[in-house]
């Protein structure tokens, strides 16, 4: 069952970072999401997969026992999702002013913070 | 030492900072009675070493210091032999002084209490330096000099002259501290000991090591750039842009001293080789004659004094290197004498800019009946900077010639030549600056002359008649002071013999030839002047300029640098940050050879193999479409077969977050879209898609090697095994993943809970902030 995930993980990267290198900013959120997945899926996997038994106890257990899923991954992803769509509605929103200031999302034509050209400081002291 | 003595020297090392950080306060609170304030943390220092005078004198050598990191040895060190004490009362004793003297010279200065705090800083700064033991604090000290000074020559920040000049010190002086760093770290290697007292007592490790030609090399750097030998001498003269008394303290008396401060402490462990003896006077006699030449050349009195320093400095870097007992006795008694006689005529310069308006030496006549004072004052400088007898810069002198003549040969010959020459123009210009401006007849000059207030003629009086008195008690200076120093610089006993008073020797003779000539140079001042002005005008390069030359080549190759690392173009840092990735990933697989097992293919239900599928044709589709609504389609898809997989693997409340978060994600991003009206499709060329889906094709199959090994390799279930038992027993809760998140790691939910928060803030002062509607708000 890893291994089967892992070749996935490997594909959602794959997918991602092909998507990030992209020039259109559009683009490069969408990787940025498949992305954000891929390491979710990195983690789950790392933490060893169960299948169906969630780690929850039933009324009458004190202590979880027995073969269930890795709690830990599970915390540690969920903080993870609920973060990178606080961070993709920003960038998001990020993306939409700067067409509506600049007027396109190629990032080749985005130069406002760093202009074209070489420009020299002053010379003196 | 008993525990009071370590307790002063420690109260006596940092009272300046002390002084330094109330300064600004004192001057505010007691704007006449600050200086005075401020000239007891010199004072105190100064009564401190001196009453350790009895102690070194007789040989021994005081060790202490306050422990910082023990287990590393770091720490505040000490070691306090003749040389040291004698650098440390010249440092504390000029340092009262010239703190009364600044406070005279830059009264109803607006800044005046930030000069006392930069000038009392760098006398901490410089007294640490002179009693460092351990190689970190000297290093330490040294650096602290170096941007004191930058301060101090800086500080009337508004001129660009006075910057250039500042920036210029501690470039030159900055370099030699790093070489004084690399060079502490190679000794430190040949020799294991990081402290100057464990080198001194075993002399011969170091010059017998394979490391001494590099290890010296880089001392020499350090010492020649921060005591100005050529050809790092041009930033000196630049440095005169700082106020009088910084000239006087820093640049004449003791920070252009720590190079040749350095060289004396290391002459016992790095001297008597054949580099050092050649070396050392070869640079410090070429200085010697560049400082002297261009000393006749000024007409500036401050300017003048400034290039005879430099002749003095290169003077002193001969004698160290000269390599006799005598030389050294010589060297130590002029670094002495120059201190007084120097300090003096800087000061006495001040005192004329400061009461006339002008230093310029053909405007100042006739003054000794208006300033009495400082006449008497510069004039024993003068006579002392000249070497007439009685005076200290003649004990030096004659010590000098006799260690000279002793040698014998061609090379002390030709040393004996340059040093006459050198001595001869100092003498001229002492006479310059001693006499000129006080005979002949008065001439108008900008302010009505008049004597400066006692804080001004304080300071020379006192430094001038120490420079005779020193000279006509100079068994008891010798047995108190110059001797402990000068064995300690030897690195063994030695003794001066140089009486104040003329008699009849070679020396004697040799010493008269030198004023005679000095006598020479002083009246043909005027036509040397226009003559070394025309011959370095008609070179026209100089180091001066070769610096504003390299620091402007600095400045594009940074641009030029800045140009290619950050090229401004988004794609190229995320290829390049990739790039970066996909190495780590598979650098240490393939070095170690530890690539994972191939897996059998694996026992799936067929509902499982149905989401991979999902998953799969989603990912496709997200990077195959043209048309970006159709990609933020399938971005949903491949967003709920990654929920759908956390429902199937006992995660349930991962799989309900990621179903809201991506079908939220799905209709923003919709909606969004729609807004932008943006071409439908965008096109990637070829070769990018070649080169970027190697790329990520790299990085994925990296990621999924990563993970394989790593499922492959064993699993330490500590954590996970902890939160399942204690997660009812602690918590109270029957969901472990719940438990964990609001109790376990509840802070780290309240980081997010912030970190969403202020990104919902961002995201509403976007949206509002300079939209067109908003603007449109505005107007109306």
């Amino acid at each position: 069952m890893e291994a089967v995930l892992s070749i996935l993980v490997g594909l959602f990267f794959t997918a991602g970072i092909y998507l990030m290198l992209s020039k259109a900013i559009v683009r490069i959120l969408l990787g940025v999401v498949v992305f954000g997945n891929a390491v979710n899926l990195l983690i789950f996997t790392a933490g060893r997969i169960m299948r169906e038994v969630p780690p929850v106890m039933s009324l009458d257990m004190t202590q979880l026992t027995g073969d269930t899923a890795n709690p830990l991954p599970q915390a540690l992803i969920l903080t993870a999702i609920v973060i990178s769509f606080s961070f993709f509605s920003f960038l998001l929103v990020l993306t939409f002013r700067t067409y509506q200031e600049v007027g396109t999302d190629d990032t080749v034509k985005l130069r406002v913070a760093e202009p074209e050209g070489k420009i020299l400081p002053p010379m003196g002291y | 030492m008993n525990q009071g003595t370590e307790a002063a020297l420690l109260i006596a090392l940092g009272f300046p900072f002390v002084g330094a950080l109330l300064a600004p306060l004192v001057m505010l609170r007691f704007p006449r009675g600050g200086p005075w304030l401020l000239a007891l943390a010199p004072t105190f220092a100064f009564i401190t070493f001196a009453a350790q005078i009895g102690t070194v004198s007789s040989g021994n050598a005081l060790v202490g210091g306050l422990p910082w990191i023990p287990s590393l040895d770091v720490g505040l060190s000490w070691y306090i032999d003749g040389l040291a004490l004698a650098f440390a009362l010249l440092v504390s004793g000029i340092g009262i002084l010239i703190v009364l003297y600044a406070g005279g010279y830059l009264k109803g200065h607006p800044h005046h209490s930030r000069f006392m705090s930069f000038l009392l800083l760098f006398m901490g700064a410089m007294q640490g330096l002179v009693v460092a033991d351990g190689f970190l604090t000297l290093f330490v000290f040294w650096e602290l000099t170096s941007i004191t000074s930058f301060l101090l020559i800086g500080f009337d920040h508004q001129r660009e002259a006075s910057r250039r000049a500042a920036l210029q010190a501690l470039v030159v002086t900055g370099m030699g501290g790093l070489a004084l760093l690399a060079g502490l770290v190679t000794i430190g290697m040949a020799t294991t000991t990081d402290t100057l007292s464990g080198l001194l007592a075993n002399p011969d490790v170091l010059r017998s090591s394979a490391l001494y030609v590099p290890a010296l090399i880089l001392i020499l750097l350090a010492a020649f750039t921060k005591s100005a030998q050529f050809p790092f001498h041009f930033w000196l003269p630049n440095a005169m842009e700082a106020p009088t008394p910084v000239s006087a303290y820093l640049h004449s008396a003791t920070m252009v001293k720590a190079g040749v401060y350095l060289l004396m402490r290391l002459n016992p462990v790095m001297g008597d080789t054949v580099l050092w003896e050649t070396i050392l006077p070869l640079f410090g006699g070429a200085t010697l004659l560049v400082g002297s030449v261009l000393a006749l050349r000024q007409s500036d009195l401050k300017l003048m004094l400034a290039y005879t320093t430099i002749g003095s400095l290169g003077l002193l870097v001969m004698l160290t290197g000269f390599g006799t007992e005598t030389a050294v006795l010589g060297a130590v008694l002029y670094l002495i004498a120059h201190a007084l006689f120097k300090g003096t005529l800087f000061m006495v310069v001040g005192i004329l800019d400061h009461e006339t308006g002008t230093r310029r030496i053909e405007d100042l006549r006739g003054l000794r009946s208006a300033m009495p004072l400082t006449f008497v004052a510069a004039l024993g400088a003068g006579l002392s900077m000249a070497g007439i007898p009685l005076f200290t810069g003649f004990l030096a002198k004659e010590t000098i010639y006799e260690a000279l003549l002793a040698g014998g040969d061609a090379w002390s010959l030709l040393v004996l030549i340059v040093i006459i020459l050198g001595n001869a123009a100092m003498a001229a210009v002492g006479l310059a600056v001693g006499l000129t401006p006080f005979t002949g007849s008065l001439r108008p000059t900008p302010q009505a002359p008049h004597e400066g207030p006692v804080l001004l003629w304080l300071g020379p009086v006192t430094l001038a008649t120490f420079g005779l008195a020193l000279a006509l008690l100079s068994s008891a200076f010798y047995g108190a002071f110059a001797d402990p120093m000068a064995s300690a610089v030897a690195g063994l006993a030695v003794e001066n013999h140089a009486s104040p008073f003329p008699h009849v020797s070679l020396a004697f003779g040799l010493s008269l030839l030198t004023l005679a000539i000095g006598v020479a140079f002083y009246l043909g001042l005027q036509g040397m002047r226009r003559s070394i002005g025309g011959v370095l005008t008609a070179f026209g390069w100089g180091p001066d300029r070769g610096f504003d030359q390299v620091m402007r080549g600095l400045v594009t190759l940074s641009v030029r640098v800045t140009g290619v690392v950050q090229s401004g173009r988004l794609d190229v840092y995320i290829t390049v940050a990739f790039v970066v990735v996909a190495a780590a990933l598979w650098m240490p697989m393939l070095l170690t050879g530890e690539l994972p097992v191939l897996p059998s293919i694996p026992q799936l239900l067929l509902h499982e193999w149905a989401v991979l599928l999902v998953a799969v044709v989603g990912l496709y589709a997200v990077v195959r479409t043209r048309n970006r609504l159709t990609a933020i389609v399938s971005l949903g898809i491949q967003g709920f077969a990654v929920a759908l997989l956390f429902l199937l693997m006992g995660a349930p409340d991962l799989s309900f977050t990621q179903f809201m978060v991506e079908t939220l994600s799905v209709v923003i991003l919709a909606l969004v879209m729609t807004r932008i009206r943006l071409e439908p499709t965008d096109h990637r060329p070829w070769n990018e898609k070649l080169l970027d889906g190697s790329i990520a094709i790299l990085c994925g199959l990296g990621f999924g090697l990563l993970l394989l090994k790593v499922t492959q390799g064993t699993f330490d279930a500590a954590l996970s095994a902890f939160f399942s038992a204690n997660a009812r027993i602690i918590a109270h809760g029957r969901n472990v993943v719940n438990v964990i998140i609001v109790d376990f790691r509840g802070f780290d939910t309240l980081g997010e809970i912030a970190v969403v928060t202020i990104t919902g803030l961002a995201i509403l002062a976007i949206i509002r902030i300079g939209t067109p509607q908003a603007k449109q708000e505005d107007r109306t």
